[in-house]
């Protein structure tokens, strides 16, 4: 009883908030509401005894993405009131396609609930097991059988680092040295560094 | 009602008609755009752990950790590129993105 009401709970609020993120005028409302659907995603996740990928979801998604998307928005000074203009034109097209995916996706659910076709019997490569945590079964795949997908996971968020930082990065402006002066440094002396003041009360110092 | 591998089903086959209707409802907005791609990308991970629940198998997990991290190097990308855009123009109106070529 209490896992029928916790699955409509996270699903009733996962489609709400998806609802928002994409009705939503502010762009930082849109990311709040997004950051919402995926706790309800990962609590959706954890229903099904997938913890690993529910704990993943919250560590990367809400720590990560969503406030890389929230740094962007705020960083960037638009008028976001003037991206809504096509909102209204573009809303009897859009509505029709999406209910013709929505039909879509349902016939071939409806489909896969009379019988579905038979592909194939599963190799069991990836059985789940029941003796160990969810997190340590899938670890015993990760670094078995898929370690080079591991190390491509690995190489695309390393292709992205990289292409992030040479995408954004901005040299300094020319006469501007960001380099430290060595010489200048060791040649400081502490007489011509520090002062010695005695000032009167209550009349502060000048420099 | 017991809870089967058909709701689960459900609410992914919503989450992704809903993404899809961002991208039409936002044309102008590339940051609400960027975010319907994440939620598309959010209902895949839903199926595929559901599958991997129901078929008592855990590479539809790890599969769907995969798909987290090509989703997370997208959205960095892609605001990256946001960002180097919005400094050239001014504006992030995706309208006149063709003017970008070359």
């Amino acid at each position: 009883m209490i896992q029928t009401l916790a699955f409509y709970l996270f699903a009733g609020l996962v489609i709400a908030s998806a609802v928002m993120v994409i009705m939503s005028r502010n762009p930082v409302h849109s990311v709040l509401w997004l950051i919402l659907a995926f706790f309800n995603a990962a609590g959706l996740m954890v229903l099904v005894g997938a913890e690993f990928i529910a704990m993943l979801l919250v560590i990367v998604y809400v720590g990560a993405v969503a406030v890389l998307f929230l740094f962007v928005v705020m960083m960037l000074d638009i008028d976001f009131a003037a991206m809504r203009a096509s909102f209204i034109k573009n809303f009897p097209l859009g509505i029709a396609i999406a209910l013709i995916l929505l039909a879509e996706l349902l016939l071939g659910l409806g489909a896969y609930n009379a019988g579905g076709l038979a592909l194939g019997t599963p190799d069991a490569m990836g059985a789940a097991r029941t003796d160990v945590s969810n997190i340590e079964a899938i670890g015993a795949l990760l670094y078995g059988p898929y370690i080079v997908l591991f190390e491509i996971a690995g190489i695309i968020l390393l292709v992205a680092m990289i292409g992030a930082i040479v995408l954004t990065f901005q040299p300094p402006p020319p006469g501007i040295r960001a380099r430290q002066d060595v010489g200048k440094q060791i040649s400081r002396r502490p007489e011509e560094a520090t002062v010695m003041k005695n000032p009167p009360v209550g009349q502060g110092v000048e420099l | 009602m017991t809870i089967g591998i058909e709701h689960y089903l459900t609410v992914g086959a919503i989450l992704f008609v809903l993404g899809v209707l961002g991208i039409f409802l936002n044309r102008k907005n590339v940051i609400v755009i960027l975010m319907a791609v994440e939620l598309i990308l959010l209902s895949v991970n839903i199926n595929l752990v559901a599958f991997s629940a129901f078929m008592q198998d855990l590479v539809g997990q790890v599969f769907a950790m995969m798909v987290l991290t090509v989703a997370a190097a997208e959205a960095a990308i892609g605001l990256a590129i946001l960002v180097i855009y919005y400094r050239g123009r001014g504006t992030i109106a995706v309208d006149d993105v063709n003017r970008m070529k070359g």
